[in-house]
């Protein structure tokens, strides 16, 4: 066990773990943040997505003594006009369904229009092929992204 | 076969005795046929799926010792070049060093090599004339490419993969031995 002092959704955090601990168990287990969902433990289906720093991050394959001074943003914690943009969009399309995946989904969403103002069809297949969704929402996901660029002006 | 560490023990005793020639065929015949025969032993590393996996044909990246395309669908991106695409950069899941835990294979730096630098797919005659070609090797002089196979940490992820993932033959010293003396004995490449 070893004291992490993490920086987290604009807070400071301190936990006594061991020091390859996933940190989506530190998220979770620790600090009480269930936003974040386990899916598959390895890297392939992007349900632990979170922000380290401005990389969307999947937090099962990250052990916590790798996060450094890294600045960490969960589900609980995004904000800005990016954020607010998908929000709206997700709640105008509907796109959840049985919603599980959808934190992460909404993280790789919002990475992607920082980095891409007007994203193509094949940008958000690059982009969130790595977030499955068993209830097949693709569509409206595609479909949402797409109205959150046109209100940022993209 | 010759076994690669005592190949590159010879590519040693060998770099002593033979002068640094031009980054160019030898034209000793004798030393053509020993500098493509170094190439060969190296060519065992350089067409290994450890390297392979990460210089592929085309913008899509392979994994594992069968090289099936990687899970989920990355490619090499453009800004910068090798590190994916936006809202799904390698660093999303690999990270500065191999975590059991997930499984996930990690290194310094982990990212594609450039499309110039595709060698999956092609001879090993044609991977060699690539590597020696400044316009293709990342403008690397051959002191340069050396120091790179040699030393660089991402490279010598190769030799310790983690997982059930087959490390590449030999180790990252005995490699940077053989190219030394491929480089040394002509640089000489295999027609095929």
């Amino acid at each position: 066990m070893a004291r992490f002092t993490l920086r987290l959704n604009a807070t400071t955090r301190s936990v006594d773990v061991d020091g390859d601990t996933p940190l989506l168990w530190v998220l979770r287990d620790d600090l009480g943040l269930t936003g974040t969902k386990f899916g598959c433990g390895a890297a392939l289906c992007g349900a632990c997505t979170v922000f380290l720093g401005d990389v969307p991050t999947r937090s099962c394959s990250l052990p916590v003594a790798a996060v450094g001074s890294g600045e960490i943003t969960t589900i609980e914690g995004v904000s800005g006009p990016v954020a607010a943009a998908v929000q709206r969009a997700w709640i105008a399309r509907d796109v959840p369904q049985c919603g599980y995946c959808q934190s992460g989904q909404i993280i790789s969403a919002i990475a992607l229009l920082k980095a891409i103002r007007k994203p193509s069809d094949r940008d958000i297949d690059l982009a969130m092929n790595g977030n499955l969704c068993r209830c097949a929402t693709y569509v409206r996901i595609r479909a949402a992204i797409h109205d959150a660029a046109r209100e940022l002006g993209g | 076969m010759m076994p690669i560490r005592r190949m590159a023990l010879l590519a040693l005793s060998a770099s002593v005795m033979v002068a640094a020639g031009a980054f160019g065929q030898s034209g000793d015949p004798q030393q053509a046929a020993r500098s493509i025969a170094l190439f060969r032993e190296a060519g065992k590393v350089l067409q290994h799926p450890r390297c392979l996996n990460c210089h592929p044909a085309g913008d899509r990246t392979t994994q594992t010792d069968r090289m099936t395309p990687h899970r989920p669908m990355v490619i090499r991106g453009a800004k910068p070049e090798g590190f994916g695409a936006p809202g799904l950069p390698c660093g999303a899941c690999h990270h500065a060093a191999n975590y059991d835990e997930s499984g996930v294979p990690g290194g310094p730096r982990w990212h594609l090599a450039p499309a110039s630098m595709a060698w999956a797919g092609r001879s090993l005659g044609e991977i060699c004339r690539q590597i020696k070609d400044p316009a293709r090797n990342g403008g690397l002089n051959m002191a340069d490419l050396l120091k790179h196979v040699s030393e660089n940490e991402l490279v010598g992820w190769a030799w310790a993969p983690g997982g059930k993932r087959t490390p590449a033959p030999g180790t990252q010293a005995e490699f940077g031995a053989l190219m030394r003396a491929w480089f040394e004995s002509g640089a000489a490449c295999p027609a095929e």
